[in-house]
């Protein structure tokens, strides 16, 4: 054993991080998803010499609208230690019900709504199956995939073209500010996670979703209302599906029953890369949007290079391996400290 | 027992009836609770402590009887219910949100809102003006899992002193205490007291009980026995109310002790210099045939980690251990298991038992992972084998067919120690074995363990009731620490003796690191 012979470190630097990384040890991983985001952007700018140009990074928003609105439903889920597996088909479906009814000629001021509570039923399905019926959300929102995809397939088998002026109007139009532009959908998008980030940071509904996810038991013991909670972020994450089906038909103009398809495992790993912890407890909205510019870079960057893009889930796979073992390192070393 | 009345009860119950199928586990029990009191349950495991302060947080559901609260006639239907009453527990596991803040845990569902949701602000300073109340001067913002258990369980106490608890309960909040910190928290208690609160305590340390309680009502069996003032309670009156007659059964083992023991030979197991970075110091320890070793120590002193590493459990980095006077490689249970040791775990419900199979199939299910699955028992096998152990232990009820989790743990006990004398091992580890059953129940298993060692059997008997390990073994190692301090014959200390060892033995230099 040779001894490594190392600078004594600065102490009141050494001290300070030290105990930032004891008091919110939880937005480490955030952190880390910031910092390889901004080696992504960087590298890609060094290798493609085009990539940091505002038009592509306006893209990179406007194409993943969807994913960033489900995420957020995700995260509420994840924090209380639960998973959404219907996300996908829930957007399909609600996107598919949507574009039908306004074919049929209904107006759009009741379809909106309408796409909104069918995700918020499917949801509210799930929570109460987790809540009452004491199903594992994995098997309870398994059983909401299915529902979601198997009502699409109902609604209509073949692709729905939309022509609704309004519903155009959210994709089409573009709010230029100097060479950036922002279409209604990624307004949207963002609204919700802004919205979705207060929620989880000063309301009680938000604390208790923590609360929920450091130990269910406490949290009832302690008096919050754990059973609300629960079913809430199911209802939340199925009006996020309703919400990302909206935006989907806008974007690609059409409803399509196969939309969606392995979509709730891309949510699932960009919330986790984001820094949202999979056991729950630890988490937050805006590292979720971290997360989901990640997985919006990975596919950009693929596509520049005009590889398969089967690579992105290669890499977004690899990503995500590291993102939970990095994770089980704070949280064994956090663990230690007791 | 008369007590005096002239402080009228904040919490009234009486004729307190909880049936379980087939267990009556509280029989008609008043129990009052006056306001500026301390006031100590006492019973053995099982004496119904536990159940009656699941009936006045709102647990469990009361068959007969009344609850009145401040004079009003309760019926909690929730642990909220019974908190908006003004009743608080604190349990022995503390029942807060490890992944938050020490503010945020103790104001949680109660944080000051402002114009733009929770104010955090406000929730930090108020948090600390609750803890500086109970003498607590802490970093709000730091993560409550930062904290040692006793400084979480004054938090606890804390955030009932929010919800502005006229009642609280400790339900063995000492047991993982050190002494300083036992003492902090019953600075904390007395001003409590000091401020009307009312305050129920379980703790089975006596000298805690006798320490802070200003009154003592006693259990048994799910019956009340009485309800005294500390001071007309001598504490041989207090064992007595508490165990009854079944005192007798334990004395008349005394006298394991004295069976001379023949060192001369090949150890049956011997262990030296064996230890884990951070675990255990390596420490030496030899178990000869028919031997019964002791290991004490307190909670937390390194037991339970000492005999996993002699099984093989965990991974010892440091040491030799031979068994037979052969050298022997301990990576995995099944290295001791194909040795003839077998280890009996202190954590029954998660280690031991499971719960959906027969007693029979529990009991069998040692032999048949030492035969191999492939070499299955036949059920007449089966049968003898259950049958043998069901007599020899004494298991109630005897039927071998109901699922092992409608037994009492004293009878759970009873059936793993079958599991694994079935095995026929030459050297039996058990941890904890008569932890949290009836007294009936553990004296069966001591004159069983001294019976087997009778016959030639190795034992390493691990028990937190220091009394138990003096009276059955022939040799004590103790353990401080996680450091072997020590060996001590038992014929030559008593229980104050070994308590002193335990306490000052060795070097006093350090004084906790913690």
């Amino acid at each position: 054993m040779t001894a490594v012979v190392t600078e004594t470190p600065e102490v009141s630097t050494m001290d300070r991080v030290r105990t930032f990384a004891a008091r919110r040890a939880s937005v480490l991983p955030t952190l880390a998803a910031i910092a390889i985001l901004i080696v992504l952007l960087i590298g890609a700018q060094v290798e493609f010499g085009n990539f940091l140009t505002p038009r592509n990074l306006s893209a990179l928003l406007l194409d993943h609208a969807y994913l960033l609105v489900l995420a957020v439903g995700m995260t509420f889920v994840i924090v209380t230690g639960g998973i959404d597996l219907s996300v996908g088909s829930v957007m399909a479906f609600t996107g598919i019900l949507g574009a039908q009814m306004l074919a049929s000629g209904i107006p759009v001021w009741i379809v909106v709504p309408v796409m909104l509570a069918g995700g918020a039923a499917i949801g509210t399905l799930i929570g109460v199956l987790v809540q009452y019926f004491n199903v594992q959300p994995f098997i309870a929102s398994l059983a909401g995939l299915f529902l979601g995809r198997g009502l699409a397939y109902v609604v209509s088998l073949s692709s729905i073209r939309v022509e609704n002026p309004p519903i155009l109007w959210l994709q089409q139009t573009r709010f230029l500010i100097g060479e950036w532009y922002i279409t209604p959908t990624g307004i949207i998008a963002l609204v919700v996670v802004a919205a979705g980030a207060i929620v989880m940071a000063v309301t009680r509904f938000g604390r208790t979703v923590y609360a929920i996810g450091g130990s269910e038991q406490s949290a009832r013991l302690m008096g919050l209302s754990v059973a609300r909670t629960k079913v809430m972020v199911y209802v939340i994450s199925g009006l996020c599906g309703g919400l990302a089906g909206l935006l989907l038909t806008a974007y690609s103009g059409a409803g399509y029953p196969r939309y969606g398809i392995g979509t709730e495992l891309d949510v699932i790993a960009c919330v986790v890369i984001g820094g949202t912890l999979l056991t729950g407890g630890r988490g937050y909205v805006l590292g979720s949007m971290v997360g989901v510019f990640v997985f919006a870079t990975i596919t950009t960057i693929i596509s520049f290079m005009g590889a398969e893009q089967a690579w992105t889930h290669i890499i977004v796979g690899a990503l995500l391996l590291l993102f939970i073992v990095v994770q089980r390192a704070i949280v064994a070393r956090s663990d230690r400290q007791t | 027992m008369t007590v005096d009345t002239d402080v009228r009860p904040l919490v009234s119950m009486r004729g307190i009836t909880i049936a379980f199928p087939g267990v009556l586990a509280l029989d008609g029990v008043d129990f009052f609770l006056r306001p500026g009191e301390v006031h100590s349950l006492m019973g053995e495991n099982g004496a119904g402590k536990s159940t009656l302060i699941k009936a006045l947080t709102g647990v469990y559901a009361i068959d007969a009887g009344t609850i009145e609260v401040a004079d009003e006639e309760r019926d909690f239907a929730s642990t909220a219910d019974a908190q908006a009453a003004g009743i608080s527990t604190v349990y022995q596991e503390v029942n807060l949100c490890a992944n938050l803040s020490v503010g945020e845990n103790v104001m949680l569902g109660h944080e000051p809102r402002g114009f733009a949701g929770i104010s955090w602000n406000a929730v930090h300073r108020e948090a600390a003006r609750h803890l500086a109340s109970l003498g607590l001067d802490l970093d709000t913002r730091s993560p409550l899992a930062s904290h040692s258990i006793a400084i979480q369980q004054l938090v606890a106490i804390s955030r009932a002193m929010v919800l502005d608890a006229k009642v609280l309960i400790l339900d063995e909040p000492t047991s993982s205490l050190d002494r300083g910190e036992v003492e902090q928290l019953f600075a904390v208690i007395r001003s409590l007291r000091d401020r009307g609160v009312a305050i129920l305590f379980v703790s089975h340390f006596l000298e805690q009980v006798y320490e802070i309680s200003d009154r003592i009502t006693v259990l048994r069996n799910g019956a009340l026995i009485g309800e005294y003032l500390v001071e007309d309670l001598p504490r041989e009156a207090l064992v007595t109310a508490m165990i009854g007659r079944e005192l007798d059964e334990l004395s008349a083992l005394s006298g394991a002790a004295e069976r001379a023991i023949d060192r001369t030979g090949t150890p049956v197991l011997s262990a030296e210099g064996v230890g884990r970075k951070g675990v255990l110091e390596p420490a030496d320890l030899d178990v000869f045939e028919g031997e019964v070793v002791g290991i004490a120590g307190l909670l937390g002193s390194g037991r339970t980690e000492m005999v996993r590493l002699l099984y093989g459990a965990d991974k010892a980095d440091a040491g030799q251990i031979s068994v037979g006077g052969e050298r022997a490689k301990m990576h995995a249970p099944r290295h001791a298991i194909d040795r003839g040791i077998a280890f009996s775990s202190e954590n029954r419900r998660a280690e031991g038992v499971v719960a959906e199979l027969s007693v029979a199939e529990n009991m069998i299910l040692g032999v048949q992972a030492q035969r191999g699955w492939m070499r299955r028992l036949s059920k007449a096998e089966q049968d003898a084998i259950v049958a043998e152990y069901m007599e020899a232990l004494g298991v109630r009820p005897a039927d071998p067919t109901v699922p092992i989790g409608t037994l009492s743990g004293g009878n759970q006990q009873k059936v793993l120690l079958a599991r694994w004398l079935a095995m026929q091992p030459r050297l039996l580890i058990l941890d904890e074995p008569t932890r949290g059953i009836d007294v009936g129940a553990k004296a069966d298993i001591q004159r069983k363990v001294a019976q087997l060692a009778a016959e030639g059997l190795s034992v390493v008997f691990i028990s937190s009731e220091l009394e138990e390990v003096l009276r059955i073994t022939q040799r004590l190692a103790v353990l401080r620490d996680r450091r072997k301090i020590g060996e001590l014959d038992p014929t030559e200390v008593d229980l104050d003796g070994l308590v002193d060892y335990i306490a000052n033995a060795g070097h006093t230099e350090r004084s906790a690191t913690r």
